[in-house]
């Protein structure tokens, strides 16, 4: 099968995020990220995928490959990402993740409105939820519910000073499973092999941690694969089957 | 001052219990950030935090704490317990929080660096 190279960014926030703007509307999104030259994109708001459909069938037809995703908060306050397919039934994962987030009241001034959208960026409803705090979850129960329903796992912005498993825990844990490490648009993957450690055998990835449209692609990953499937960006982490990570 | 000592006066509880509280404290450090504790402990500090990951033992070893108290009332997770009592890393807990605790340790003499 013929190989291609993908551009990614699968690490960008909706306005469901509690700190994205309400600008990241489905379209938007999908619209700056093919302004931007991206290939494929992920969905990942903070512990809630309940925007990714939205997103998903917005870019329908338009030849931008959207994944579902979501960042994890974990108990240690570890930003964990979680990779799905474009398809992926979250039904269960996501009850599961509401059922180990404690209801926290939150003041509406330090949070947006948490807006959920359909595909034509129509509002149809706010998340009550704290979406911002920290679940129960620990960084292996995080990395073990991923993959139970076929995800795959990614420590995010390992390089901040917050947020991050190396921040948090120091290193990260022996055996813990991530299919990959990502740093964030400050710094390249070279300059986090140097300062940060080579973190073999784990792929290092760059995604943009957008919450703005303009923050979209502003760091991204390019994948040798087949096609934008989460398996074959599977096989690219491991370097398996000749599919690899490029990085930019 | 030895974890006795400190266990005794601030009634913590002992996890570890098998491992000997006889190891002198010499300060202590308070953080929730690993990566901050592995930077700015020091050898035979206790350090006081909320965080019950089995990483915590790691650092312990590496930087030769005294020992680790859980704040909050927390609990070591499964393999944490396992592994300090691998490692003969002493863990207690208490029911107060960290600034309550740390004052209360600073009065005994428990100073930070």
């Amino acid at each position: 099968m013929e190989l291609r190279r993908l551009r990614a960014d699968l690490h960008i926030h909706t306005c469901l995020s509690p700190c994205g703007e309400l600008a990241m509307s489905p379209r938007a999104v999908v619209d700056r990220a093919r302004a931007v030259g991206l290939d494929l994109i992920a969905v990942t708001d903070h512990n809630t995928t309940e925007n990714a459909a939205a997103v998903i069938e917005a870019a329908r037809g338009t030849g931008l490959a959207v994944l579902a995703g979501i960042e994890l908060t974990t108990a240690e306050e570890v930003h964990i990402l979680g990779l799905f397919d474009t398809g992926a039934e979250l039904g269960p994962f996501q009850a599961e993740v509401y059922r180990n987030l404690p209801d926290v009241p939150s003041k509406k001034k330090f949070v947006k409105d948490q807006v959920i959208v359909d595909a034509a960026d129509y509002v149809t409803g706010f998340s009550p939820r704290c979406l911002f705090g920290a679940t129960l979850f620990s960084v292996h129960d995080a990395v073990g519910l991923i993959h139970g329903h076929g995800g795959l796992a990614i420590a995010c912005h390992v390089d901040r000073e917050s947020f991050s498993i190396i921040s948090q825990l120091g290193f990260i844990p022996p055996g813990l499973g991530l299919e990959a490490v990502e740093v964030s648009p400050r710094l390249t993957v070279a300059e986090a092999r140097a300062t940060l450690g080579p973190f073999d055998p784990l792929p290092i990835v760059r995604f943009s941690d957008a919450h703005k449209p303009e923050e979209i692609g502003s760091a991204t990953t390019d994948f040798l694969v087949a096609s934008p499937g989460l398996g074959e960006i599977r096989k690219a982490l491991a370097g398996e089957a000749g599919r690899k990570v490029i990085p930019s | 001052m030895t974890l006795t000592d400190l266990a005794t006066r601030l009634e913590l509880k002992v996890f570890t219990a098998g491992i000997p509280l006889d190891r002198p404290v010499l300060g202590g450090y308070a953080s929730d950030l690993l990566s901050d504790v592995i930077g700015h402990a020091r050898k035979d500090d206790l350090w006081v935090t909320m965080q019950v990951h089995p990483n915590i033992v790691a650092v312990a070893v590496l930087k030769e704490l005294a020992g680790i108290v859980l704040v909050n009332g927390r609990e070591p997770a499964p393999e944490t317990f396992a592994q300090a009592e691998r490692e003969k890393v002493p863990v207690l807990g208490t029911r107060l929080g960290t600034f309550e605790l740390v004052g209360r340790l600073y009065a005994m003499g428990v100073k930070g660096g």
